[in-house]
């Protein structure tokens, strides 16, 4: 981890209808830092993840991006986008294209690589991944832990500088977790700087440089894990963790 | 009148104006439909983009024409369209037939756009959701991700509605356009023979139909087991 700061949000707030969602949330997301977002459910954990890559319009705050403000009119936000992969709770791998296609579709669409350059990458993820047997198949002969990892090297193809999870192996039968979150510890562990919201305890834990305890739509309590997990502070953490743990 | 004198009129019918039948009334009532479902579904097609945009104007216009559409009888706009295309375009001096066919062309339009829009609608969110994160622009997540999965739900309702206009076709029949209803009111002209006449008529209707109906469900069938 370094001292750059990679994405920072500043008294952040979203509502739907007269329901407020996030009631300004401050966060400075370090270079190479992994983070976990942990909380009940309800608590505005998806939407404040998804206000960083403005797939949510926030209300109010500034998103910013690499030193840029990126939620204002002007900003090209497609462009920001490729530098941040998101990962989904549901996959939403593409269904029509293959293996493959999944991964080379966005590189070649949006000309960060020449198609052939684009094809040595896919299976060089997808080997890493172990899909490379797969890489013809269509995604519905996949699992579920298939389908996730699948959706993470997808991701990765674009080259981002962070990687947001929200709740990755949520979906998942127990006994696919494993397997997703090995590629999540491996991309941690080489220094991506990664967001991910999820109710894995023991993974925020071992993998986390910082816990982010999310309630409410405010961030009640954050610190290492260690801090937070062990000897949290707020009543509220607390009463959150005897449920969990 | 018997059975057997009913089926023995059908015969003496058929071998007599089996030409009407068989190769003007039938390929008049097909040609209707495909002129109708494909310019429908070009033109619904427009009219569904016009429906999702983000301009209110555009979206309340196709909003209130669709309405109408649905509103009003069929047989009244193919009235309408009688009366009116002639005279919108005098220079061409459209004939009956191709006023007709526009009056249709709209009236398919306006159903194929609801359709159209629902199909793209029925395509997960979160499809949306994953392109874009990945950068695509709205354009590219359409027309490389939505579009292609839409297009399965989107081809069977079309050829459903290309079934439906066969039969609404029949309509069209008060104007004389040369339909296979047309046939039944030339042939019932001449032999007086009403009933016989009705009874080829629908059976004709029947088997194009029919045919159609089952060759869309099997198309429909191989979509979804490639999903
Ligand atoms: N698109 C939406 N429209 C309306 N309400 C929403 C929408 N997305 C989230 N919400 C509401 O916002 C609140 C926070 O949701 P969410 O961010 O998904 O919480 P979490 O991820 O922590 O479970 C919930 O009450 C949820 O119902
Ligand atoms: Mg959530």
């Amino acid at each position: 981890m370094t001292d750059t700061v990679l994405i920072e949000t500043r008294k952040l707030t979203k509502s739907f209808g007269g329901l407020l969602v996030l009631k300004g949330v401050d966060l400075q997301v370090h270079q190479g830092e992994a983070i976990a977002v942990i909380g009940p459910s309800g608590g505005g954990k998806s939407t404040f993840l998804r206000c960083l890559n403005l797939l949510e319009t926030p209300d109010g705050g500034d998103v910013i991006f690499e030193g840029q403000k990126i939620n204002q009119k002007g900003t090209d936000v497609d462009l920001y986008r490729q530098k941040m992969g998101m990962v989904f709770q549901h996959f939403n791998v593409f269904p029509h294209m293959t293996v493959q296609e999944n991964v080379t579709l966005a590189p070649v669409l949006l000309k960060k690589k020449t198609p052939a350059e684009a094809q040595a990458q896919a299976l060089n993820l997808l080997d890493r991944i172990g899909l490379l047997d797969k890489k013809d198949e269509y995604p519905r002969k996949l699992s579920g832990g298939q389908k996730q990892r699948l959706a993470i090297v997808r991701a990765l193809a674009m080259e981002p500088d962070v990687m947001l999870f929200d709740e990755p192996t949520s979906a998942l039968d127990p006994e696919m977790v494993g397997e997703v979150l090995s590629v999540i510890r491996a991309l941690v562990k080489g220094g991506m700087t990664t967001v991910i919201v999820t109710h894995e305890m023991g993974f925020a834990r071992e993998v986390s440089d910082r816990i982010l305890f999310m309630a409410d739509g405010v961030i009640v309590e954050q610190g290492t894990p260690a801090e937070l997990l062990d000897h949290p502070r707020q009543q509220r953490t607390q009463d959150f963790l005897s449920k969990v743990l | 009148m018997t059975f057997s004198t009913v089926i023995q009129n059908i015969i003496k019918i058929m071998s007599k104006y089996w030409d009407v039948f068989l190769i003007k009334g039938v390929s008049v009532t097909m040609a209707l439909a495909a002129i109708t479902v494909f310019f429908g579904a070009i033109i619904g097609a427009l009219l569904a983009i016009m429906k999702m945009s983000p301009l209110g104007i555009l979206r309340a216009i196709v909003t209130a024409f669709v309405e109408v559409i649905r509103g009003t009888p069929l047989l009244l706009q193919l009235y309408i369209g009688y009366f009116i295309v002639p005279l919108m375009v005098p220079a061409l001096e459209i004939g009956t037939f191709a006023s007709i066919a526009v009056a249709l062309v709209i009236n398919s339009a306006a159903y194929v756009s609801e359709v159209i829009r629902s199909g793209i609608q029925a395509v997960d969110i979160g499809q949306t959701e994953a392109a874009r994160s990945l950068g695509l622009s709205k354009g590219q997540t359409m027309t490389k991700v939505i579009l292609p999965q839409a297009v399965k739900n989107i081809l069977p309702a079309l050829g459903n509605e290309f079934v439906t206009i066969i039969k609404e076709t029949s309509l069209a029949s008060t104007f004389f356009v040369g339909d296979l209803m047309t046939s039944y009111l030339t042939v019932k002209g001449q032999t007086y023979l009403a009933f016989e006449s009705l009874i080829i008529v629908g059976v004709l209707y029947f088997v194009l139909t029919f045919v159609l109906s089952k060759l869309v469900g099997a198309y429909e069938r191989r979509l979804k087991q490639s999903d």
